[in-house]
């Protein structure tokens, strides 16, 4: 039988392209744990918010013009006038917080299984970087809009390179390129914005998915899962192995793994599904998202002459901000602020646990993690209020919490005592597979009650019942008290 | 474990505490889809806050077609004399005056609403009352010693404060109708809260479309998620 055109023009490609062995490599052949449960759809929702963010950023620049007599202007001339406009802006804008959102839960995962553990301490790191990055083009594309809040959000942090002692005046001088943020920090922050950043975010995530894909995912059982021939034998031969992650030998795979693509590529896009959900409703019904995502105050244009009554930076940033100003001193100020990023860096080191996942350790990493978690958001939270005496004494006691859980760690890690490991992975109950009983506790927690209607028909309702829902709080209580031992 | 609900708790109440300061707002009602309120929240602009502010970011055309008004009574009733319905709502004050009379430039109001909130501009254009120490004779209870005339006297006549003292600090308690002006004060919330509405409208002149819009793509979205989610079952049927 003679080939059509098309396998021919695609032969010609295949001949000259390693399509097929890059597919394979990277989705049909890479091999993942199959217990990966809600954490894990983090990772691919934060390449569609890039992407995301790249596709409507390119359309924004098509009208935004970086010029500060101009770019107020023209970013209300993109939501009023230009077709489509709005919907260009507000789906990059909420993109901005939801790109923050899921990263930090990407990272929260991190810590809940250990995968900046050996061997994955290089993914982490290029992870990290990949979250300055991030904070980086945030924080200047904030300025683009050139409203009061973006404004004077740029000249308090630019102005933290001040605290700096013999170069920093200089130093600030040299970012701003004028003496107070002006039309030159406009334009430079644009070309960062626009080019220069986004470049280094697509290498920096081709370097992290390289480097995942070369030491396998991580699981939640934190288990490392040995190379085996399909019958269950284990296979040692190292080049036997290398076929293995070549994808070049489809009778070969890793223990409790199924192949990324179809299986975790169809899971994945049920994970895009609900992320839309939240994503357009935010979009269409709240855009400003109570003056979080998009703030009040930059509605109105910048004024070099007038500073704002509060200045606070965008939620993402408020836990940072809340550890800078918990701090007396600027200049320690801003090394608490870059050592609180610096110190993320550190974790493989500092965690000298010999398992990974949470579900084997001891309680006190447990709770250290509650802990930390607890202070983030409080330190967040804090960030977004003005700095009064009482806030500030919070915000402080929340930074040596923030501190203790990274720098304790290699202490409390070492002491604690964990739990054996299982063999293979272990198997959590879904979502839909726990439907029955959370009917019981529905059940559990209302009566049914005769009432009478109006017409003086009696109806049965359902109404809540006192005892149930101490019961069921009682229960989820000593629950959440064991699963922290 | 206990310190830290402690710590929550107090931190909760000291949230609490800030968020009591400062005047209470008095709720706007806000109808985008009231056409009605919308015309006559445009007519009131032009009348009463167009001979200084400007609402630069929306032209006459589109109010037009947005309200449902013909361009031609657009141009007769509520845009001002001369005016062509290309125009954006310019304000005729030129810089140059306004900085000599009232010391700034009074700003543009296209984005008000979403800076200030619909709440804060009803309570502020009724909040103004006699003081004079003030150059136009007039205070405002939400804006202190703001640099503006109240521009509705005409209408609601004069308010002046009444005084409650707390912890030995003088401070207003409320306003009362010293002077009737030319309407009732049901009319004159009416007219306060059309303009309200008229400002909410030009900050996001889309918003009810964007509002009707969502609705399908939340529906379009659903279907995603039910179609999705088969297929993963089908696809992950053999995984044990």
């Amino acid at each position: 039988m003679k080939p059509s055109r098309l396998t021919l023009c695609g032969n010609w490609i295949l001949e000259r392209f390693p399509l097929t062995n890059l597919w394979n490599e990277h989705m049909a052949h890479y091999y993942a744990p199959k217990n990966f449960n809600f954490w894990y759809f983090f990772g691919s929702l934060a390449l569609l918010v890039l992407v995301n963010q790249f596709l409507t950023g390119i359309l924004l620049t098509m009208n935004y013009k970086p010029d500060a007599k101009l770019a107020f202007d023209s970013v209300e001339y993109i939501m009023r006038d230009v077709n489509w406009g709005w919907l260009v802006r507000y789906m990059h804008s909420t993109g901005a917080s939801a790109f923050f959102i899921v990263v930090y839960l990407h990272m929260f995962r991190g810590l809940l299984y250990g995968s900046f553990k050996h061997p994955r301490e290089l993914i982490w790191i290029f992870g990290m970087l990949l979250f300055v990055a991030l904070m980086a083009e945030a924080f200047m594309g904030y300025l683009l809009p050139w409203g009061q809040m973006s404004y004077w959000g740029a000249q308090v942090i630019i102005s933290l390179f001040s605290a700096i002692p013999v170069v920093g005046d200089e130093l600030s001088l040299w970012v701003r390129g004028d003496y107070v943020v002006s039309d030159a920090t406009l334009n430079r922050f644009f070309a960062f914005h626009v080019i220069a950043v986004p470049l280094v975010l697509v290498l920096l995530v081709f370097l992290h998915i390289v480097a995942l894909h070369e030491v396998g995912s991580n699981n939640p059982d934190g288990l490392d899962l040995k190379k085996i021939k399909q019958t269950g034998r284990r296979k040692s031969d190292e080049e036997e192995e290398e076929k293995i992650l070549r994808g070049n030998n489809p009778d070969l795979k890793i223990m409790d793994s199924i192949p990324f693509h179809p299986y975790y590529t169809v899971k994945d896009l049920v994970g895009v599904a609900v992320f839309l959900l939240f994503f357009a409703t935010v979009i269409f019904f709240m855009p400003e998202m109570g003056g979080y995502f998009l703030e009040h105050a930059n509605f109105i244009p910048a004024d070099p002459m007038k500073t704002p009554e509060h200045i606070a930076p965008v939620w993402y940033f408020t836990p940072f901000y809340a550890i800078l100003r918990a701090i007396p001193d600027k200049f320690a100020g801003v090394i608490g602020m870059g050592g609180a990023i610096v110190v993320l860096f550190l974790l493989p080191w500092l965690d000298r646990s010999k398992v990974r996942s949470i579900r084997y350790r001891g309680g006190i990493y447990k709770k250290a993690l509650l802990l930390f978690v607890i202070s983030f958001l409080a330190l967040g939270y804090l960030g977004t209020q003005p700095a009064t005496p009482t806030a500030t004494t919070f915000a402080r006691i929340f930074t040596v919490i923030y501190f203790g859980f990274f720098l304790l760690m290699p202490l409390y890690t070492r002491w604690e005592k964990s739990k054996p490991l299982p063999k293979h992975l272990t198997y959590q109950p879904s979502l839909e597979e726990r439907l029955p009983a959370l009917i019981d506790t529905f059940h559990e927690v209302t009566v049914l009650t005769p009432v009478q209607l109006h017409d003086g028909t009696v109806v049965n309702k359902r109404r809540p019942n006192a005892r149930g829902i101490l019961n069921v709080i009682t229960r989820l209580a000593i629950k959440l008290k064991k699963s922290l031992d | 474990m206990k310190n830290f609900i402690t710590l929550f708790l107090l931190l909760a109440l000291s949230g609490g505490v800030q968020a009591s300061q400062g005047v209470e707002l008095q709720e706007a009602d806000i109808d985008l889809s009231d056409n009605a309120s919308l015309q006559r929240g445009a007519k009131h602009f032009v009348t009463y806050c167009l001979g200084c502010h400007s609402i630069k970011h929306i032209r006459y055309l589109r109010i037009a077609q947005d309200i449902n008004v013909d361009q031609k009574k657009m141009l007769n009733d509520i845009a001002p004399e001369g005016a062509s319905i290309y125009d954006q709502l310019h304000s005729a004050m030129n810089a140059h005056d306004a900085e000599k009379w009232f010391g700034t430039q009074p700003p543009d109001l296209s984005l008000i609403a979403r800076s200030r909130g619909a709440d804060w501009l009803y309570s502020y254009l009724k909040g103004f009352y006699t003081d004079k120490s003030r150059p136009y004779g007039v205070n405002n209870l939400v804006f202190e010693d703001v640099g503006m005339p109240n521009p509705l006297w005409q209408l609601q006549g004069q308010q002046k404060p009444t005084y409650k003292t707390v912890d030995g600090q003088k401070s207003i308690d409320k306003l009362v109708l010293e002077e009737h002006g030319t309407i009732s004060d049901k009319e004159f919330d009416q007219v306060v809260n059309d303009l309200v509405n008229f400002l909410v409208y030009v900050g996001e002149p889309m918003q009810l479309e964007r509002k009707s819009m969502g609705k399908y793509v939340i529906f379009f979205i659903l279907m995603l998620l039910v179609l999705s989610y088969l297929l993963k079952k089908e696809y992950w049927k053999d995984v044990h």
